[in-house]
C-alpha cells in the first residue's frame, strides 16, 4: 500500500516537473525574445555599421559584421515523427547543413543564422501549430512544410501573416498559390508532364502502362498530368493501375495487366520503396521491360534487402542524386555521410537548396536582422524573381512570381549499380 | 425549472451550470488575454481545435457515458461532416456571404453525420454486446478510404463524381473540382473562429444536457443501466438507442464542419480521421471521466495542449506524452489514487466531513 502511494506520488512528481519544465520553457522563450528586441535596437543604433558591412561585400568581412549582424531566424516545418518522418529529418539534417555552412562562412549578411525545426507529425493542424510555435520563437522565414498538404494549410497562415515560405518539397500545385510563397522541388504538373514529353521525344516507347498510388497525393498527381500530356505525345497509355496506401506489396495484378496489354514502358511515379518491390516481381514473372520513374525512385540503391542489379536499365527524371561527381555534390554527400551516417536522398537536397536560396534572395534583398517580418516577406518575394541558384538540385534555378522554379529536370539512368546521366 | 424561479437549484441543474460557466468563463478569460496581446501565437491557434475536440468528446460521451455503448468510429462522423461542409463551403465560396454559408454548412455536415449515424446504428443497435465498437471501427476506416479514392466536381451542368481520376470527372471549362481524390479539398474557406466554436460547445452542451435530463434521456439511461427492466417496462430500446447514437454521430459532425473550416486544407489521413484519432478521442472520454460532461471537455483541452506545450522536449516529446497520459489514468481512476485524493482533501479542509465526489 505504501509502496504504491509512493510510486504515486513519484508519478504526479514527475508529472509535475514535466509540467514545470514547460512552463519554465515558455518563460524561457518570452526572455529570448526580449533579448531579441533589445539586439535588434542595437543592430539598429549600429545600422550605420551594418550598412557599411553590406557595401564592402558581407562574406568577406564576416568577422566584423558577426558582432552587428545580428541573428536570422529560419523556422523549418516538417514530419519529424510518424511514417513520411524520413523525409522531414532529411529535410532538416540537410536544411542544418546549410546553416552550419553558411554560419562557419560569415553568416548572412554578417547575420549567423538560426534554425529551429519543428514536427508537424504529416498533419495538417499540428503543421499550422508548429508555424505558430515558430512564430512565437521569432522566426523571419518559414523552410517548410516538407509535404504538400502541411505545406498548404501553412502558406494560409503565412499569407495572413505576412511571412515569407519556402518549401523545399511541397509540390502540389496550392503550395504556392499566394505571391510570398515559393518552392525548391518541381511541382506534380511539371513532373507528369516533363516525363510524358521525355518519353514521347526520345522515343522510348509507343505503348506505356502506368503504376500509380491513388491514395497518395504526389503520386495521383502526377499521373493525373501525365495522362493529360500523354494525349499530345506519340504513345498511348494501355493500362493504368492504382494500388492504394494499405494495400501496396504484391502487384502482380497491375503488372500482368500491363504485360497482357503489351507495355513498352512501364512508367512509375511513385516512391522508391514501392518501386523495389514492382522491380523484383516484375523480374520474378519474367516480365523484361522498361521502367522510368520520376524523383520519388531516387533512393532505390539503397533498399535492403533489394538486388540493385534488377535496377539496371531504370530510368528516372529526378533533380539529385547522391552519387553525381560535381563538387558540389560530393561535398554535400560526404558531409552528410559523417554527420548522420546515411546516404543524402532527395529530401535533404532540398533542404539544403532551400536555406542557400533563401541566403541567395537574403544578400539580393539586403535583409537585415532589425528589418519587421512584413519588410522581409515582400523585400524577399521580390528579390526571389532575380536571383538565379546553383545549388543541388539544379543549376542556375529562377523563379518568376507565380513561386514555381524553373530548372531542367536531369534525367538518369541506372548503369552498373550508380546513376549515369542520359 | 420552479424550483430555479424559487431560488433554489436543483443538484443537477447546479452542476449544468457550473459546466456552462466553466466554458463561458474560459471564453471571457482568454479574450481578456488576446485583447491584452499575453497569448502566444501558438495558444491562438490552438483555440479553434480545443473547440473541435471539446465538441466531438462531448458528442462521445453521449454514446459512451450515457448511452453505455463503445463507437471506435467518431473520427468517422467527423470526417463525414468535414467533408460535406467543406465541400459546399467551396461550391458557394463566391456566392455566398461567410456568416450565412458556415451556418448552412453546419447544418449540411450534422444532418449527413446524423443520416450516415442512423444508417450505420439501424442494425447494429438492435444487437446486444459490442458490435456497435466493431462496426463503427470499420465504418471509420471504409469512410477515409472512400473519401481518399473519391473524386467530386461541379460544372453548369450540376455535380459529377468518379472513383477513377480527376480526368474522368469531364468537368465543362467552368468546373471546379472540389474533391480531389487523395488530394482532398483545398481552399476551404476560414469560416471557424474562437467564438464561433465556443458558441458551438455551448450549443453541444445545451443539446446534451437537456438530453439527458429529458424523458428520452432517462430512458436511454435506464437501457443502459438494465436492459431487461428497461425492455420490461415497455421501452423501445432500439428506438431509443438510435436516437442517442444519431445525436452523438449528428454532434460529431458538427466538430468535424468546425476542423473543416479552420484549415485551408482538409485530407483523409489516418492522422486526423482514421482509427488512432477514434481512440484519443474516447482517451479524452475515459480520461474526463464517463458520464461526465464537463470532465470530457477539460481532458480533450488539456491533452490538445499538451503535446503542443512538450514541443521543447523534441524527439522524446510523444515518449512522455505516454508517460503522462498513464500518469493522469492512475491518478483519476486508480481505486488507491481516489482514496488518496478524498483523504487530502480531508486534510485540506479540516478534516471533518468527507466531500462526495461529483458525478
Amino acid at each position: 500500500m505504501k509502496k504504491k502511494m509512493l510510486s504515486l506520488v513519484l508519478a504526479g512528481a514527475m508529472m509535475a516537473t514535466v509540467l514545470t519544465g514547460c512552463g519554465s520553457d515558455g518563460a524561457a522563450s518570452g526572455t529570448t525574445t526580449e533579448s531579441e528586441t533589445t539586439e535588434s535596437t542595437d543592430a539598429a543604433e549600429t545600422a550605420e555599421t551594418t550598412e557599411a558591412a553590406d557595401t564592402a561585400e558581407a562574406a568577406d568581412t564576416a568577422g566584423a559584421a558577426d558582432a552587428a549582424g545580428g541573428t536570422f531566424k529560419i523556422g523549418g516545418i516538417g514530419p519529424l515523427t510518424g511514417g513520411a518522418a524520413v523525409y522531414g529529418v532529411a529535410a532538416k539534417n540537410g536544411s542544418q547543413i546549410a546553416v552550419d555552412e553558411i554560419n562557419a562562412a560569415g553568416g548572412i549578411n554578417g547575420m549567423t543564422v538560426e534554425l529551429n525545426f519543428q514536427d508537424d507529425e504529416l498533419d495538417a493542424e499540428k503543421s499550422v501549430n508548429a508555424y505558430n510555435v515558430l512564430k512565437d520563437w521569432g522566426a523571419q522565414v518559414i523552410d517548410g512544410s516538407v509535404t504538400s498538404a502541411c505545406s498548404i494549410a501553412v502558406s494560409e497562415k503565412t499569407y495572413q501573416d505576412k511571412v515569407f515560405q519556402l518549401t523545399p518539397s511541397g509540390s502540389a500545385v496550392e503550395c504556392v498559390q499566394y505571391d510570398n510563397a515559393f518552392r525548391i522541388c518541381f511541382s506534380d504538373p511539371n513532373q507528369g508532364i516533363a516525363s510524358a514529353q521525355y518519353i514521347g521525344e526520345n522515343g522510348l516507347a509507343s505503348k506505356v502502362a502506368v503504376i500509380y498510388d491513388s491514395s497518395d497525393v504526389y503520386s495521383s498527381g502526377i499521373y493525373e498530368k501525365f495522362a493529360q500530356e500523354a494525349a499530345n505525345q506519340p504513345f498511348e497509355i494501355v493500362t493504368a493501375g492504382a494500388f492504394t496506401a494499405d494495400n501496396k506489396t504484391d502487384f502482380s495484378v497491375q503488372l500482368q495487366q500491363a504485360k497482357d496489354a503489351g507495355a513498352e514502358l512501364v512508367f512509375l511515379p511513385i516512391y522508391y520503396t514501392e518501386a523495389s518491390l514492382i522491380l523484383t516481381q516484375a523480374d520474378s514473372m519474367g516480365f523484361d521491360v522498361q521502367f522510368f520513374g520520376c524523383d520519388g525512385l531516387d533512393g532505390i540503391l539503397g533498399v535492403e534487402n533489394f538486388d540493385a542489379s534488377l535496377a539496371e536499365g531504370v530510368m528516372l527524371l529526378t533533380p539529385f542524386a547522391a552519387d553525381a561527381t560535381d563538387e558540389l555534390t560530393v561535398n554535400f554527400v560526404t558531409e552528410y555521410n559523417n554527420r548522420f551516417g546515411e546516404t543524402p536522398n532527395q529530401f535533404a537536397a532540398d533542404g539544403y537548396d532551400t536555406i542557400y536560396t533563401i541566403k541567395a534572395a537574403a544578400e539580393k534583398a539586403g535583409i537585415t536582422a532589425d528589418m519587421s517580418n512584413e519588410e522581409i516577406c515582400a523585400a524577399l518575394s521580390q528579390a526571389m524573381t532575380e536571383i538565379s541558384v546553383d545549388g543541388l538540385t539544379g543549376e542556375g534555378i529562377t523563379w518568376d512570381a507565380s513561386g514555381e522554379p524553373s530548372k531542367a529536370p536531369k534525367a538518369v539512368v541506372i548503369k552498373d549499380g550508380a546513376y549515369a546521366a542520359m | 425549472m420552479k424550483k430555479m424561479k424559487a431560488g433554489r437549484l436543483s443538484k443537477t441543474t447546479k452542476n449544468d451550470l457550473i459546466t456552462y460557466g466553466m466554458v463561458i468563463l474560459a471564453y471571457i478569460i482568454v479574450q481578456i488575454f488576446v485583447a491584452t496581446g499575453h497569448v502566444s501565437s501558438l495558444i491562438q491557434g490552438l483555440l479553434v481545435p480545443f473547440c473541435t475536440y471539446a465538441i466531438v468528446a462531448i458528442a462521445l460521451n453521449l454514446t459512451v457515458g450515457i448511452l453505455g455503448e463503445l463507437s471506435l468510429g467518431h473520427a468517422g462522423f467527423m470526417c463525414v461532416g468535414a467533408f460535406t461542409s467543406a465541400v459546399f463551403s467551396l461550391a458557394f465560396k463566391q456566392t455566398m456571404p461567410g456568416g450565412p454559408r458556415f451556418f448552412i454548412a453546419l447544418l449540411i455536415g450534422a444532418a449527413t453525420a446524423a443520416l450516415v449515424g442512423f444508417l450505420v446504428g439501424i442494425p447494429v443497435l438492435r444487437l446486444k454486446g459490442d458490435y456497435l465498437a466493431i462496426v463503427t471501427l470499420a465504418f471509420g476506416e471504409i469512410i477515409k478510404n472512400i473519401i481518399n479514392a473519391l473524386y467530386l466536381g461541379v460544372d453548369g451542368n450540376g455535380l459529377h463524381f468518379t472513383m477513377k481520376d480527376a480526368l474522368s470527372l469531364n468537368l465543362a471549362e467552368d468546373g471546379v473540382v472540389l474533391i480531389k481524390g487523395a488530394q482532398g479539398v483545398t481552399g476551404t474557406p476560414n469560416d471557424s473562429n474562437f467564438t464561433v466554436g465556443v458558441i458551438l460547445i455551448l450549443v453541444t452542451l445545451f443539446i446534451v444536457l437537456n438530453f439527458i435530463h429529458s424523458r428520452t434521456g432517462r430512458a436511454v439511461m435506464a437501457i443502459r443501466d438494465n436492459r431487461i427492466a428497461a425492455e420490461s417496462i415497455g421501452i423501445n430500446v432500439t428506438k431509443y438507442k438510435l436516437i442517442a447514437f444519431t445525436l452523438s454521430a449528428s454532434l460529431a459532425g458538427v466538430a468535424g464542419v468546425l476542423y473543416a473550416h479552420n484549415l485551408s486544407t482538409l485530407n483523409a489521413l489516418p492522422k486526423n480521421f482514421g482509427y488512432n484519432m477514434s481512440i484519443l478521442i474516447l482517451v479524452f472520454v475515459v480520461l474526463g471521466g464517463i458520464g461526465n460532461i464537463r470532465g470530457s471537455i477539460i481532458a480533450a483541452v488539456l491533452l490538445t495542449l499538451l503535446p503542443e506545450v512538450l514541443r521543447g522536449l523534441s524527439d522524446y516529446r510523444m515518449l512522455i506524452y505516454a508517460i503522462v497520459l498513464i500518469a493522469m489514468m492512475i491518478f483519476n481512476w486508480s481505486p488507491n489514487a481516489i482514496f488518496f485524493r478524498k483523504r487530502m482533501r480531508q486534510r485540506l479542509t479540516g478534516g471533518g466531513k468527507s466531500e462526495k465526489e461529483e458525478a
